[in-house]
């Protein structure tokens, strides 16, 4: 009884092109998407964008600098990119802050005036030391840890001479002539060192440990974006979750062109006084309308319950919120247009929002994946939609600053909503 | 009850025109040149086993189907333009309505998509729930009417912009004898205000009743036209026909029939008689062929008689 039952499904799915191509074109579709963003690619490990301001002007400055620019992990910027073939001037503090105000970068590292004089220290704290300074877009919790190590690490591996320098000095300072007094202070040093040791193997903790101990360069760390946020993330992931609930929200409302043809109303409609064109428009009315709301109840609630700064932002909110409506609601028209049955729209749908939402950035930040995916995934209106937001919720950027996201996500809506509204031609007469 | 709608009186044009119609899906052709006329105020059934092309036909005068050849027209105006939108009603055999919507709903949908705003949306809703005695279930979703009631908002919907030229296809498909009959005097009830009608059906009785005119069709054409009388007349002249069951219905009987000139379908033998003194000569011949008779009839010929005789088919085959 098996064989019969089993006969009888391959011949239903043989016979439905729409399940067909589902089950055996579109993950052959998914895979090479993939093995051609990565294929052949062993770099895949993101790169960190790292502002540089120096303002010592020293060789020690210099060598540090370099030896950062040669690391693979970091992309260094000692000045904005030209601007019509004209190069710009380099970095000072303030337009580094602003360049990482406005996501150029999410770390700028500002090395001092005297850094050259005494950059480096061992042991305890030297109050004399300039103090190398990182500003940081809180957003990305990954660069600044990965650039404070790797400061570490060059200045170990860079300054040779400098450590050299500073070693002579230190044991100068400490060890010079190891007289009964100087071997008294370095056992006590040591001593001391000791009872450090023991205390943090001890697991107590007595007062917040300091960033810099045992470190050879001084470094501090300042919010410079989203330092007087309430809640932080919560602006980032009411963009990323709300898009993604969007798309599926949109191509649901879609389907009912496809419940409305099957039905037969469709064509019920078509011979009223209403064309393809101004139903599919209606529809559009109706989709973005709806993503919109979505959107706003989203946001209300991460308001009131998660203490989102949602009403100095509120104008913000409804350019982004429209633009991203009305960029997901032809999305919707786009796949019921291309699907011929709800059956297919289901997985169709689901697939592609899937997708679109995993290198977009809906399911986790895209500052964390490999540069090859963050720029796949500018392909779909998932990372359009939450740069947006994060310009007007996390760096407080007036509208103006939103045009290329609004321009993209209006024009990926015209260029969708064509298409589909092309392929609904299918409907307008047998 | 709501006041009755004013029908526009119609034009000194036929309220529909249709002239060699020809549509093709591929290698069928489901229309096949294709040339008829509506009278105003009349009512022109279009009967044909399913398939014979009926619904196509339709679907090319509502401008849901673009013709390969030919044209169709309505008051003057081509079937697809803005006037001839307003003038036709179509009632598709679909139950083309909002499930989720409940029946006034449905109805103000459709008037608003037929441009009526206001109080003549208002009138024209609630004129289609009272024809379709509908009234006292106005609020409810259509998902919960039953299949009957479902039919008749179906041709309700079609008529809410009250158009002088009706489109029915097959609008009693699904339903019980009782819902039937509430159907036929709804039609019955337009007809009496003077609209124009076509109306498709494979059922013999509804055309009989409902129609003053008949077109037969099969595979896309249209084989006679006329009065039932007319259709009947033309068939048979003044003959009536036998039909005969036969206790052994095998090839040998079909021949044997064949031979008599009559016609052999589903184990039935028809044949057609000028005087009724003729059954006992077939009687007599019958018997002598070996052939034992099990039953055997005189009737007067209908359009099922009339379909089988032009098509040497059943109308429901």
């Amino acid at each position: 009884m098996i064989f019969p039952i089993v006969r009888t499904a391959l011949i239903a799915l043989r016979r439905d092109r729409g399940a067909l191509a589902l089950s055996f074109i579109l993950p052959i579709g998914f895979f090479t998407i993939f093995a051609v963003i990565f294929g052949g690619r062993h770099d895949t490990t993101p790169k960190v964008s790292l502002l540089v301001v120096d303002e010592d002007h020293s060789a020690t400055s210099q060598s540090l600098i370099r030896g950062l620019e040669r690391e693979g992990s970091l992309s260094v910027a000692r000045r904005p990119a030209p601007k019509q073939g004209v190069e710009q001037p380099e970095y000072t503090a303030a337009t580094a802050e602003a360049a990482v105000k406005a996501g150029t970068a999410p770390v700028t590292l500002i090395v001092p005036h005297g850094f050259g004089e005494n950059p480096i220290s061992f042991g305890a704290p030297n109050p004399n030391q300039p103090t190398i300074q990182l500003l940081k877009d809180s957003s990305d919790m990954i660069a600044p840890q990965v650039i404070a190590g790797l400061l570490q690490k060059v200045a170990m591996t860079s300054m040779p001479d400098v450590m050299t320098e500073q070693g002579s000095k230190y044991m100068d300072k400490y060890a010079g002539g190891f007289t009964p007094e100087q071997k008294k202070r370095i056992d006590a040093g040591l001593e001391a060192l000791r009872q450090r040791e023991s205390a943090e193997s001890g697991g107590q903790q007595t007062a917040p440990a300091d960033p810099n101990r045992g470190m050879p360069i001084a470094v501090t760390t300042r919010d410079v974006v989203g330092e007087n946020k309430n809640n932080p993330m919560v602006s980032f992931y009411a963009a990323a979750i709300g898009v993604m609930f969007l798309l599926f929200t949109a191509s649901g409302a879609g389907g009912s062109l496809l419940d409305e043809a099957e039905s037969g109303t469709l064509d019920r409609v078509l011979s009223s006084r209403v064309t393809m064109g101004t139903l599919m428009a209606g529809k559009l009315c109706y989709c973005v309308l709806l993503a919109f709301s979505q959107l706003v109840v989203m946001f209300v609630w991460a308001w009131l319950v998660f203490k989102l700064d949602f009403l100095p932002h509120i104008p913000g909110f409804v350019v982004m919120g429209l633009s991203t409506a009305f960029a997901v609601g032809a999305f919707g028209m786009l796949l019921a247009s291309i699907c011929r049955t709800r059956a297919q729209l289901g997985p169709l749908s689901t697939l592609v929002i899937l997708l679109m939402s995993s290198i977009g950035g809906s399911m986790f930040p895209r500052f964390l994946m490999p540069e090859a995916m963050q720029k796949a995934g500018l392909l779909t209106i998932n990372a359009w939609a939450i740069d947006g937001f994060t310009k007007v919720f996390w760096r407080d950027e007036p509208i103006s600053h939103l045009w290329p996201q609004v321009l993209v996500l209006l024009g990926v809506g015209v260029v969708l909503f064509a298409i589909a509204r092309r392929l609904a031609r299918r409907w307008e007469y047998s | 009850m709501a006041s009755t709608p004013v029908v526009s009186s119609p034009t000194s044009l036929l309220p529909l025109r249709i002239e060699g119609l020809v549509k093709r899906f591929g290698e069928l052709t489901a229309v096949d040149g294709i040339t008829l006329e509506l009278k105003s105020g009349e009512c022109l059934g279009l009967l044909g086993p399913n398939g014979a092309g009926k619904s196509t036909l339709i679907r090319s005068i509502v401008g849901r189907v673009i013709p390969d050849a030919g044209t169709a027209s309505v008051f003057g105006d081509p079937a697809d333009s803005a006037g001839a939108r307003a003038a036709l009603g179509w009632v598709p055999q679909e139950l083309a309505l909002y499930p989720k919507l409940t029946c006034r709903e449905n109805l103000e949908s459709f008037g608003q998509f037929h441009g009526l705003r206001g109080a003549a949306l208002k009138t024209a809703v609630e004129w289609c729930l009272d024809w379709a005695a509908l009234t006292d279930r106005a609020q409810e979703p259509v998902k919960n009417l039953s299949g009957g009631m479902k039919r008749r908002l179906n041709m309700a919907a079609g008529l809410i912009h009250r158009p002088q030229v009706i489109l029915m296809d097959e609008p009693t498909v699904g339903v019980d004898p009782q819902a039937r009959n509430r159907i036929f005097e709804m039609i019955e009830k337009l007809r009496s205000e003077g609209v124009s009608m076509i109306y498709t059906t494979h059922y013999m009785e509804e055309a009989e009743r409902l129609c003053d005119r008949i077109a037969i069709i099969d595979h896309g054409r249209i084989i006679a036209l006329g009065t039932k009388d007319e259709l009947v007349r033309n068939a048979f002249a003044s003959r009536s026909e036998v039909l005969a069951r036969f206790e052994n219905a095998d090839d040998s009987v079909a021949a044997w029939v064949k031979q008599r000139g009559g016609i052999y379908e589903n184990g039935m033998a028809q044949f057609t008689i000028e005087h009724a003194t003729e059954i006992a000569g077939l009687l007599d011949a019958a018997t002598k062929a070996g052939h034992d008779l099990a039953d055997i009839s005189l009737r007067k010929p209908n359009l099922e008689s009339v379909f089988l005789h032009l098509t040497g088919r059943e109308l429901r085959d």
